[in-house]
């Protein structure tokens, strides 16, 4: 129990130097600095970007989610096609029909969006079945 | 590298059924629900054929130790694949009444079963959670599945409190490794076997897992999502959830106690009995208090969670056979109970109690179908109720838990009275308003199969005791 919990205590040094040198920093800018507040200084910063406050209430549509949740699903599928590239020929024919069996499920997640109209984003268009009509009653009820 | 499959053979015929009845309800130009409804029942059974096909070779476990081959996972499979085939039946009758049904639902379900029979079956901590995931997240799609607000509600708190008791089951998962450095059942077992002094971590693995599938099994105090989602999810979506949950997370918690955590039997032993008293006693006596059917019968639900826990605390082979029984018995009587309501209800109207009020005079079948699962669930003779209740709490007494029984009989007691209240409501009491039951005859001929085997179990229980005696030894 002792020896396990000892290997873990240069985590713990780390983590607590950490916190020492996060706490410090602050506390000596606190201290050291002039005060001399403006309304631009006191704005957060944004990258340069004039920082707006998005209205209240608004609502994003749940399209974006559905894009970014896409985006994601493709990525994590390209993150594991790079290391089955890299061993190809280790893993064999093994490999290649495990690969071919996540692509293929891959695809049928992206076969039942488009075709049920996740993607399309025209108002006249198809609209994804039910997901639209509930959305509204949501905003209503709510 | 040569695969085995067939040891997971019904998963993939479940998961590939769904992804055909995906597929076909956005690509043909007409979906056409029946022809959904025969490829999912076509893809239960051959699930179901696999199963069976896997009674004879009894190994140890399969595809690098992930699953294990063994009957009592067979045993499990079947109970959860006929709760399948009822619920499918089910929902496609009542949600097309109610304009709900849409070809994700019956997919949603084979995913959902496809993950239960994998939890049933998992040897490995890494499975176990995979599967736990496959269905919670099926079954939170499909608890807010119909676009009534009440079941939107109901899989927010299912999904956020099961979230919640995922990190638990995880956080158990990586403390069982950190106290024995591996995920395997069997690999836990061996290197908790033998020691003088039990680790700490492991304890505290124990115990998180135990949070874990406390939550999944709804066994109070984790019961907190189980009344709001019982109720929010269309009623058809109830039964199977009802059951399938229990049936699964139970098998998994079962291999998880009395294999894995095996050499900690006297550690584990008083937090299950304390769970099993809280549950049957706050599930009955808050069953007293609802006016809705559906949340009394979630409350029930999570008593009969605290009977299954009083099965499982007698260790090894009895207390495994008791767990089991109760299981088939909890899964005939609970899927019927919803069966019914989902057909005196329409939507989220007509669930409360008065509308069941003079129920005879309306339906006398389904008045009957009911009372007799109400029966079975109140633990009244000649009912596999019965048979199960007596069952677990000869395991515990023999075990040496005589207190527990003894929680367990009065807790009984006072849930039969939910359930003979609400029986004297439909046979003693005028109809109130004009609300008539769904009058097709299909889906009372459907709830004519667990209400056979519920009196079936119930008058001739050694039809099925030598099998589940057979599957109540774990292999690992």
């Amino acid at each position: 129990m002792r020896g396990m919990l000892g290997e873990y205590l240069p985590i713990a040094l780390l983590a607590g130097l950490a916190l020492l040198f996060a706490v410090g920093s602050l506390a000596a800018s606190a201290l050291l600095r002039p005060s001399r507040p403006t309304p631009a200084k006191l704005a957060p910063y944004e990258c340069g970007i004039e920082p707006v406050r998005l209205p209240a209430g608004e609502r994003f549509s749940v399209r974006f989610y559905l894009v970014a949740m896409l985006f994601i699903i493709f990525d994590v599928e390209v993150i594991f096609l790079f290391p089955w590239a890299v061993a190809f020929r280790e893993l064999g024919l093994f490999g290649l029909v495990e690969m071919a069996v996540f692509l293929a499920l891959v695809l049928v997640a992206y076969v039942y969006v488009w075709r049920g109209g996740g993607l399309d984003w025209s108002a006249e268009g198809p609209r994804p079945r039910a997901t639209h009509e509930r959305a509204r009653e949501v905003v209503r009820a709510g | 590298m040569r695969v085995e499959l067939a040891p997971i053979a019904p998963e993939l015929l479940l998961v590939g059924a769904g992804i055909a009845v995906l597929l076909g309800g956005v690509l043909a130009r007409r979906a056409d629900p029946l022809a959904h409804l025969a490829v999912s029942l076509a893809g239960v059974a051959g699930a179901a054929a696999a199963s069976v096909m896997l009674w004879s070779r009894e190994g140890a476990t399969a595809l690098a130790g992930a699953v294990a081959v063994d009957r009592f996972g067979v045993v499990a499979r079947l109970v959860l694949l006929g709760v399948a085939a009822l619920a499918l039946l089910l929902a496609h009758h009542t949600l097309a009444r109610d304009g709900e049904l849409r070809p994700e639902v019956p997919a949603l379900i084979l995913f959902a079963t496809a993950g239960m029979t994998l939890l049933a079956v998992s040897a490995d901590l890494v499975t176990t959670f995979v599967a736990l995931e496959v269905l919670s997240l099926s079954l939170y799609v499909l608890t807010g599945s119909s676009r009534r607000l009440v079941s939107l509600e109901g899989a927010m708190k299912y999904f956020l409190l099961g979230a919640f008791s995922t990190a638990f089951f995880l956080y158990g998962v990586a403390m069982a490794y950190g106290a024995t450095g591996t995920t395997s059942l069997g690999g836990i077992a061996h290197a908790l076997a033998g020691r003088t002094e039990t680790p700490a971590l492991a304890l505290v693995a124990m115990a998180l897992l135990a949070v874990g599938f406390g939550f999944k099994v709804s066994a109070a105090p984790f019961h907190m999502w189980t009344p709001d989602a019982y109720q929010g999810a269309p009623t058809a979506v109830t039964a199977f959830m009802s059951a399938g949950t229990k049936v699964a997370a139970f098998a998994a918690l079962l291999r998880v106690l009395d294999v894995a955590l095996q050499p900690l039997g006297w550690d584990w032993g008083p937090v299950v009995a304390g769970l099993a008293a809280v549950s049957v006693v706050v599930g009955s006596v808050l069953a007293i208090a609802q006016t809705d059917v559906k949340r009394m019968l979630a409350y029930s639900s999570v008593a009969h969670a605290g009977f299954v826990l009083i099965g499982a605390t007698a260790p090894g082979a009895p207390g495994i056979d008791a767990a089991l029984f109760y299981l088939l018995a909890y899964a005939l009587m609970i899927v019927g109970a919803f069966g019914v309501v989902s057909l005196v209800s329409q939507g989220e109207r007509g669930t409360s109690l008065e509308d069941h009020a003079g129920l005879y005079r309306r339906s006398p079948v389904l008045a009957g179908l009911f009372a007799l699962f109400l029966l079975s669930l109140a633990g009244i003779p000649p009912t596999a109720g019965f048979i199960a209740k007596v069952s677990v709490f000869r395991a515990a007494v023999e075990a040496g838990h005589w207190w527990l029984a003894l929680v367990g009989v009065l807790a009984s007691v006072v849930a039969a009275f939910a359930y003979i209240r609400l029986m004297v409501l439909m046979y003693m009491r005028e109809p109130v308003g004009h609300r008539e039951p769904d009058p097709s005859p299909v889906p009372r001929l459907v709830l004519a199969i667990p209400a056979a085997g519920t009196l079936l179990l119930g008058v001739l229980p050694g039809l099925v005791t030598d099998v589940l005696g057979k599957a109540a030894v774990l292999r690992w």
